[in-house]
């Protein structure tokens, strides 16, 4: 269990700006920002954080959609960081990637058949009717009728061309499963189904999960760990009832009360913290703590020195913290003398 | 049903959608009409007896050397030189088909490979490949063509060649202008994520997204490029007399606009026939696959066996 497959050492990626003036210097959007992270063996690492924190640009650095500015990405003992395209291909087959959009991610001219074969017929597995056969016991494994093989995505719903995704991702039996907002653009009613199908796939299959999504909620279900990300850095990571139980990031605390809770009467109790302004932008964010000019336990300290990512207070010795004045258990996020 | 069901996919709706467009049959059947006249020329010839190259001086002019009408020796009458008017329509429009159909199919080719390679490498390849596909839609077409015929001689091959030269690049530009949304669809990034190589996702991903345009394309190319074949024709430029094609046919017929209205009306209005009827055809085949029609049809309400 505590062997990594994936290891993520300061990782960086930034996206250079048009230049809106003439003169002056290059101006870079820090999408991902020095990001360390592990994930292991047989788990499901949850990453969550808001539109635009890097979380997509990190899932992408990760399985060489983009390629890192700088920093180390280690696959089961394996720098891949700078790998070309060839040295890769065996690796492609072991790290797979479930998009966002159910819509765009599958080519509308392709018949369903072919699209889950492509797997098979680029890194030729399989061709002909042993393709075939093995596309339908995909169909079948994700819940999908086999006899649909030759129907167009347009022909699916959303929720089952999250399926026919899913099914092309694991067609190759991946040791890594790279979940970028997979249910984020289904309705409500199909997300706990995909969520299901996930989840049993990951037992059938023993697959390792990184799992992306701005919805701390769905992270919850379905995750072992989870980290925080805020503007191109990680802030918190813990496991995932640690996490729930014991935040010691303001951020974190903010999200956590930021889900909805079906009854009334403990929602109504429970401490509501609604954060003021938008995310910095990336292109220059804040000096110091990057949190610190929407923290409602900001301090002088916070704008100079930018907080480790380190054990803090008494917690177990995988719960990380980005920050100077991290909460205690149980304690108002905002302490009581410094209401204003 | 139960067997494999096989989905009508986008090329059947817009086939479907063709065969209910009344001015589209209409088309395609000149058009097919057009086909057949071409591939059965040596038969009209052995039917009356006229080689299409045969000068008739002593029954296609009458005694002080004027062509003959309509008749019954001569259906369509005969030219200046006492030829067979329909005989040598019917092998121009041999001469008018392989023009159009071959350029117009080797300016897609080369219009989509360009269009598609310029999007997706980008870069200074794009740089490239647009900047010439600039200076080839900037070229004067005459300018050009009188010039390279002034140094490599009239023939079919050199026809065919200029026309696709000056056709290929606006195909170019309009595919690569697709290319560039398609290439940063997701199911790109999945093709790539798996593994796939650039020819690959060139040809797999990219090409079957642009068929349409092109199908759109390569139609509405055949007849400018019978048209330019006819101007080079006129000009001298094209194929070489004695072998008819309508081009030429028209460009001798000028002499004898007064006296021989057949000599003109036939072989015009067989030019202007055929370009009209692909130019129909040629909209037609756009409206079959315009995407504001775009809906697919299920084949039956319930779909059992898939979870949602």
């Amino acid at each position: 269990m505590s062997e990594s497959l994936l290891r993520i050492e300061h990782l960086i990626k930034h996206f250079p700006v048009k230049a809106q003036v003439l003169f002056g210097s290059r101006q870079y959007v820090r999408a991902v920002d020095d990001v360390s992270l592990e994930v292991r063996r047989g788990e499901t690492l949850g990453l969550v954080g808001e539109t635009g924190c890097g979380k997509s640009t990190l899932a992408r650095c990760i399985i060489r959609l983009e390629n890192p500015t700088s920093g180390r990405v280690i696959f089961d003992g394996h720098d891949i960081t700078r790998a070309p395209d060839t040295e890769l291909r065996p690796f492609r087959q072991r790290m797979q990637m479930v998009f966002q959009d159910p819509y765009s991610s599958l080519n509308p001219r392709r018949r369903v058949g072919s699209i889950i074969g492509d797997p098979f017929e680029i890194h030729g597995i399989a061709s002909g009717t042993e393709q075939k056969r093995r596309v339908q016991q995909l169909m079948d494994l994700v819940g999908l009728n086999p006899e649909h093989y030759n129907r167009f995505p347009a022909q699916f719903s959303g929720g089952q061309r999250q399926r026919i995704g899913i099914a092309r991702a694991i067609a190759l039996r991946p040791d890594l499963l790279v979940c970028d907002e997979p249910v984020s653009a289904l309705d409500v009613s199909i997300r706990a189904q995909i969520l299901n199908l996930l989840a049993d796939l990951q037992k059938e299959l023993g697959l390792t999960i990184l799992f992306i999504s701005h919805d701390l909620s769905v992270v919850r279900h379905v995750s072992n760990r989870i980290a925080v990300m805020y503007l191109g850095k990680v802030v918190e990571i813990a496991s995932a009832q640690e996490l729930f139980e014991s935040a010691r990031h303001p951020y974190t605390r903010a999200l956590l009360s930021a889900i909805p809770i079906a009854d009334p009467d403990l929602d109504s109790v429970r401490e509501q913290i609604i954060l003021s302004g938008d995310p910095p932008s990336p292109i220059e964010p804040p000096a110091g703590c990057r949190f610190h000019p929407r923290c409602p336990r900001a301090e002088a300290l916070c704008a100079v020195e930018e907080p480790a990512l380190i054990t803090r207070l008494a917690d177990a010795m995988d719960h990380l913290a980005a920050c100077h004045f991290p909460v205690k258990d149980r304690e108002p996020l905002v302490p009581a003398g410094k209401l204003s | 049903m139960t067997e494999s069901i096989r989905a009508r996919g986008p090329w059947q709706l817009a086939f479907e959608r063709l065969r209910g467009d009344r001015w589209a049959i209409v088309a395609a059947a000149g058009i097919a009409f057009i086909i057949v006249v071409a591939l059965f020329a040596p038969w009209i010839a052995a039917a009356v007896d006229h080689s299409p190259e045969a000068q008739f001086r002593e029954t296609g002019l009458s005694p002080s050397g004027i062509p003959v009408g309509p008749g019954r020796e001569f259906l369509f009458g005969t030219d200046g030189l006492g030829r067979d008017v329909l005989v040598r329509i019917a092998y121009g429009a041999r001469v008018s088909l392989v023009v159009g159909m071959v350029a117009s199919g080797l300016a897609v080719a080369v219009g989509a490979l360009v269009g598609i390679v310029a999007a997706w490498f980008g870069g200074p390849v794009d740089t490239i490949l647009s900047r010439l596909m600039d200076v080839v839609l900037s070229l004067p077409f005459l300018v050009f063509a009188l010039a390279l015929v002034a140094v490599v001689g009239p023939s079919l091959t050199i026809s065919i060649v200029v026309i696709a030269f000056f056709s290929w690049a606006s195909v170019g530009r309009v595919v690569r202008a697709q290319a560039l949304s398609i290439r940063e669809q997701e199911y790109v990034r999945a093709a790539r994520s798996l593994g796939a190589g650039s020819l690959r996702i060139m040809f797999v991903e990219i090409l079957p997204n642009v068929a349409a345009t092109l199908i759109v394309y390569a139609t509405l190319l055949i007849p400018s490029a019978i048209a330019f074949e006819a101007t080079m024709s006129f000009l001298g430029l094209g194929v070489v007399p004695p072998t008819p094609s309508w081009g030429n046919m028209l460009a001798d017929s000028i002499a004898f606009y007064k006296v021989a209205w057949w000599f003109v009306v036939f072989p015009g209005a067989a030019l202007l026939g055929t370009t009209l009827a692909f130019n129909v055809l040629g909209d037609s085949v756009r409206d079959a696959f315009d995407p504001r029609y775009e809906q697919t049809i299920v084949l039956d309400s319930e779909t059992p066996g898939d979870k949602p």
